[in-house]
């Protein structure tokens, strides 16, 4: 390595966090802490009905009950709950945004640096090529603006604000809050059922094939805000629709908490596909700082032939405890799980998923691809349960590790539980170590190292970036190169 | 001037000195072939001419198109025109042969402040160039050599040459693992390369290869020196002979 080249890796590996900005834009917050009160005056704030203030009071007298779970392998310093804001809303001129117009421009500055594409001027004016992406946009709990509403709402879809849903869906919230991811289903979970903030709610009718990718960008900004975002998302019978999340933070010194619920229900013969590109600030280069993420994502394959697929590619986050997962009770269900998972410096995954087969000729696909640099711990965790009614059950595993550099660690904790004999099950797993001879090659052929790493870590993830809807595909490339700048040397 | 000029070049590998005082001069145009037997460094030459980190260079200097090689990084070695066919092309699993070419060509032409290449420039490039060494198009949309044979690697090594245009060509043992008929393609490929503004350093284990790109120079390699240079007959000589000679006269 030249000596030039090093310099370049040591600014590089400083760089500082390309989206760390943050949004002079005044918080309505609510005091730190929490208790029953705090609880009533978020769902008060929210105008919400008797039974969610109830669903909310519920989850949060059973999270007293609760201890943090240390099964994961990851560290931190303990989470003070009473220390963090549960509300925080940004302050509109206006009570309600009518339009983009209406919309705080620094907010929209904000998207405008993280290249988001809401309130796409060719999109708005209906230029032709134009990409048909509707955007929910999250700042920090509130969705302020949705584009695209109308155009789905003649299809029936209804999607949209969590909170919105509340208010014009009741009964259909009502149906189905809680029925895939339980108030009492984990520690993180039932805070999210407490103190929920927004997010959002997508309903897809019976036999609608939505046509346009459905996007949310979620993004924390205020100090100290933990934000417990939820989703739910329905497809009825024979309904079709592809849903991305991809969510930036600017910088903080504070540990951020992210504890997010997402479920997703599949009616018969209903297929939901759900991508994520997850680049949360992970903290500066010696662990200080950066987003704690507990999420809890479930997809339940409801009826016959249905189909769940969860596609994530998680570069960002201290620390990630994250494990979309698929119970498959319909008959002929299929559950799809591809993960690429990213630590550099002190970042920690701990990451994978869970496929319940529970119906007949159910099936499931796991690909998982860890990447280790700088002092990372990347664990992949994931279970596979057959039932006794699960009758020619298959699943096929595949676990790959890269390790880039010598003080970064790769873990795999697949479990199997398989209670029916007919079932098939197949676990593959490798750890392979980014080589010089391959670098070398790279270098030879007139790729700086870090062009090549970029390349062979993107080779690496290929089976998991082609699942990814186009313009995901080419964002979480870039990703990727980002997360691992300043890698090697 | 000189393509390649090496004077008094030292080099060791985990500490273990390897090269002990190559002098070479290679021009323009001009094909020199090294042989030698086993461990006598004809692979760590190739390897730090071309940069590889794990070959230090410990005495000496090499000018390559009038640059000292120390002021330039290995992937900058390459951009200037200096192309090594490995003897073991490594794969790169899930990057299509294609595209690995691409990002190559665009990343030599940026450093030598050239256009890029679009992909329809690019098409055409490789449309010109595959006739060079025959090589499938199958070959080209599958991963950087996964699954090659041995012979389809090397003749990939040998493509990717023809598409990068370099101004020096180092083969590393390129004959090694060939059945005759590869050995042929592959070296037809090669002598389609040479021109006047090009030169070829052809390190070989056996004279076979020889027979088929003809060189200007031959040099005897043992013990990290060169015992000897002449012309195309001594490499005939040395088939006859082998390197026993030279090797004991060396004492090692």
């Amino acid at each position: 390595m030249k000596i030039e080249d090093e310099k370049s890796f040591d600014e590089l590996t400083d760089k500082e966090y390309k989206y760390g900005f943050v949004t002079d834009i005044e918080s309505d917050s609510l005091p730190p802490g929490l208790d029953e009160d705090i609880v009533r005056a978020i769902s008060k704030r929210k105008n919400e009905p008797d039974w969610l203030t109830e669903f909310r009071l519920k989850a949060y007298r059973h999270w007293l009950t609760l201890e943090e779970p240390t099964w994961a392998n990851v560290e931190f310093p303990p989470v003070d709950y009473q220390a963090l804001s549960y509300y925080s809303a940004p302050k509109q001129k206006v009570d309600m945004p009518q339009s983009l117009a209406d919309v705080d421009p620094e907010l929209l500055a904000t998207y405008e640096k993280l290249g988001i594409p809401l309130g796409e001027q060719e999109v708005l004016a209906g230029v032709a090529g134009a990409p048909t992406v509707a955007v929910d946009a999250v700042f920090d709990s509130v969705s302020v603006a949705t584009t695209f509403k109308k155009n789905l709402e003649e299809m029936g879809i209804i999607f949209g604000s969590f909170s919105d849903a509340v208010k014009d869906h009741p009964e259909l919230v009502r149906k189905y809050l809680g029925t895939v991811v339980p108030y009492k289903d984990n520690y993180y979970a039932t805070l999210n059922s407490a103190v929920f903030s927004d997010g959002s709610f997508c309903y897809i009718p019976k036999g609608v094939k939505c046509p346009m990718e459905l996007s949310t960008y979620f993004r924390i900004n205020a100090a100290n805000t933990g934000q417990f975002e939820r989703t739910l998302l329905i497809a009825d019978e024979d309904a079709k629709v592809s849903y991305l999340e991809g969510c930036t933070a600017p910088q903080r010194d504070e540990n951020q908490l992210h504890a997010a619920v997402v479920e997703l229900v599949a009616h018969k013969d209903a297929q939901i596909k759900y991508s994520t590109v997850q680049n949360w600030y992970p903290g500066d280069k010696d662990g200080k700082g950066g987003i704690y993420n507990f999420v809890t994502k479930r997809g339940h394959c409801r009826g016959d032939n249905s189909k769940i697929s969860w596609t994530q590619v998680e570069t960002g986050s201290a620390i990630t405890w994250k494990y979309p997962s698929c119970i498959l009770k319909g008959a002929n269900s299929v559950g799809e799980f591809y993960s690429v998972a990213v630590t550099n410096n002190l970042q920690q995954a701990d990451t994978g998923t869970k496929m319940i087969h529970i119906g007949k000729n159910t099936s499931s696909t796991i690909i998982s691809k860890g990447i280790s640099a700088g002092k990372a711990q990347n664990s992949y965790r994931g279970l596979v349960r057959v039932q006794e009614t699960a009758e020619n059950a298959r699943n096929f595993s595949q676990c790959d590790s890269m390790l880039i550099g010598d003080k970064c660690g790769a873990h795999t904790f697949p479990y199997i539980d398989v209670n029916n004999p007919t079932a098939q099950v197949e676990h593959e797993a490798t750890t392979t170590k980014i080589g010089e001879d391959q670098i070398f090659y790279c270098n030879q052929r007139g790729l700086d190292t870090e062009e090549a790493v970029n390349m062979i870590v993107n080779g690496f993830c290929k089976e998991v970036f082609r699942e990814l809807p186009m313009e995901f595909a080419v964002e979480a490339q870039k990703l990727l190169g980002i997360s691992l700048e300043g890698s090697v040397g | 001037m000189a393509l390649l000029e090496i004077k008094d070049l030292h080099a060791s590998v985990a500490d273990k000195p390897i090269l002990k005082g190559i002098n070479l001069t290679i021009n323009p145009g001009e094909v020199h072939a090294i042989m030698g037997p086993n461990g006598s460094g004809k692979s760590t030459l190739s390897n730090v001419l071309a940069g590889n980190e794990a070959y230090i260079k410990t005495a000496g200097q090499v000018l390559f198109d009038g640059i000292d090689i120390d002021e330039l990084a290995a992937h900058e070695r390459a951009c200037a025109g200096m192309f090594l066919a490995f003897q073991y092309p490594v794969e790169i699993a899930g990057i299509s042969n294609m595209y690995f070419l691409k990002a190559a060509v665009n990343a030599v032409r940026t450093y030598q402040g050239i256009d890029q290449l679009d992909a329809m420039d690019f098409l055409d490039l490789v449309e010109e160039k595959k006739s060079v060494v025959k090589i499938r198009d199958d070959l080209l949309e599958r991963a950087v050599n996964s699954g090659f044979s041995g012979g389809e690697k090397k003749r990939n090594e040998i493509f990717q040459m023809a598409m990068l245009e370099p101004k020096l060509g180092i083969l590393d043992e390129t004959d090694s693992g060939l059945d005759i008929d590869a050995l042929r393609i592959v070296s037809d490929g090669v002598n389609a390369l040479r021109s006047p503004d090009r030169g070829f350093l052809v390190i070989t284990h056996y004279q076979r290869l020889l027979d088929y790109i003809v060189p200007d120079h031959v040099h005897v390699l043992v013990d990290g020196q060169i015992v000897k240079s002449g012309d195309k007959e001594l490499a005939l000589e040395l088939e006859n002979e082998g390197y026993a000679s030279w090797v004991d006269e060396k004492g090692a």
